[in-house]
């Protein structure tokens, strides 16, 4: 999906500040320590669309964690493993209640299986090929990242196969793909700069140039 | 979990995140769905096995041993794990080495994939929205930010972490470290040189 999550090459966000701290407050161990304890919140492709389905607006106010907790609970809302009003309930109100902009698809879940796959056909693309990032916007969760489509950079690692995000995180199974590192450069991507960025698309991100 | 915090403060002026969680967390031990001990030796494997030290043994074994270095950039995790290194988040490593002439640093601008395995969980600005949304369009302003100041005559590719490949950065030997044995090399690496933001 075309999500606030994806955030690669936005404009606005500030200086950077050096914020060290790993947990801010305690309420944000027990939101990490949750969403990473209850296998029922889903393999971790679902997980991640869960937070990019949050309302744009409690995604940039909520901070890293705050996404998780509001992840956290739009997941187990989904699976009817609890309610929002029960929570509310128990909050005494229905402040940082998250909400979330599109449905996850299929509420079963299909587990981690170990990311690295074999698959049985050989790869398309080999070190050294021009390739284009297509230019295609999955509703769903994606890891395409917006700033790199239409654009064509050159393969610089092939990688084995993983489980496909866009399949995994939507019960349609792990559907593994190959992975390359494909770099781009920042004078194509944003008209100007003179690094390169090198971004990890699996195969069906790519076509070749 | 047992932290004490979560239960006993519910006044008006508390984060309401906080409120939340402690109710997300009471309902599910209701429902019988998490163990508070289990998620506390969770969170303790995380705090207190994981962390920058793990990186830091990787970079001074590469730095000692050449050899070791040849074998890590060829295969990360296979290199790694002769130090019995690995863990969450570390499926399959990239090893990236900084140079006299180029700079890598590493970001994940759609989440924030971090190697936890030899890192630890990442500091607050690596996951935010600056840091994500700027480093791979002006990473030379970014890393100045930081007091990272990079000559116009280095090259800076940014690694942008969109799978579940992770990238480590292999800093520089410094200069003047010829006396130092491994462990003492493994005192002077940072965390922000393994993630690319110091040199």
């Amino acid at each position: 999906m075309d999500g606030i999550h994806d955030l690669g090459g936005m404009q606005g966000f500030g200086p950077m500040v050096r914020d060290d701290v790993v947990f801010h407050a305690p309420w944000e161990r027990t939101a990490f320590g949750l969403a990473i304890s209850v296998d029922i919140v889903g393999n971790t492709d679902e997980f991640r669309h869960s937070i990019e389905r949050l309302d744009p607006s409690f995604y940039l106010s909520a901070d890293y964690f705050g996404r998780w907790l509001g992840a956290l609970e739009t997941r187990l809302v989904d699976r009817e493993i609890l309610s929002s009003d029960e929570v509310d309930e128990r909050v005494g109100g229905s402040l940082a209640r998250p909400s979330a902009v599109l449905p996850n698809g299929l509420p079963s879940s299909s587990p981690d299986g170990g990311p690295v796959r074999d698959v049985d056909r050989s790869p398309q693309f080999e070190v050294g090929h021009e390739v284009r990032a297509r230019d295609i916007h999955p509703v769903g969760h994606t890891r395409l990242p917006r700033y790199v489509r239409g654009h064509r950079g050159v393969v610089t690692h092939r990688y084995p196969a993983f489980d496909f995000p866009d399949s995994h995180a939507h019960g349609r199974g792990p559907d593994p793909q190959y992975v390359y590192a494909v770099e781009f450069r920042a004078a194509d991507l944003w008209g100007e700069g003179d690094h390169a960025v090198s971004v990890d698309l699996f195969e069906p991100y790519l076509e070749p140039a | 979990m047992s932290n004490e915090h979560a239960h006993t403060h519910r006044d008006h002026d508390e984060d309401p995140r906080a409120l939340r969680a402690d109710a997300i967390e009471s309902l599910l031990i209701e429902k019988g769905l998490i163990d508070p001990a289990a998620v506390d030796a969770t969170l303790a494997y995380f705090e207190n096995e994981l962390g920058p030290m793990h990186g830091a043994r990787v970079v001074a074994r590469a730095w000692s041993d050449p050899d070791f270095k040849v074998r890590l950039l060829a295969d990360g995790l296979a290199a790694i794990g002769e130090l019995a290194l690995g863990g969450p988040q570390v499926d399959h490593l990239v090893v990236v080495e900084n140079t006299a002439d180029t700079h890598n640093v590493v970001v994940c601008t759609l989440c924030s994939c971090y190697p936890w395995g030899l890192l630890g969980l990442p500091p607050a600005w690596y996951k935010s929205l600056a840091y994500r949304s700027r480093v791979v369009r002006e990473p030379r302003a970014v890393l100045s930010e930081m007091d990272c100041d990079l000559p116009l005559d280095v090259d800076v590719k940014v690694w942008d972490s969109s799978s579940e490949v992770r990238y480590f950065v292999l800093p520089e030997r410094p200069q003047g470290t010829d006396d130092l044995d491994e462990a003492a090399l493994a005192e002077i690496v940072t965390r922000d040189q393994m993630i690319g933001v110091a040199r």
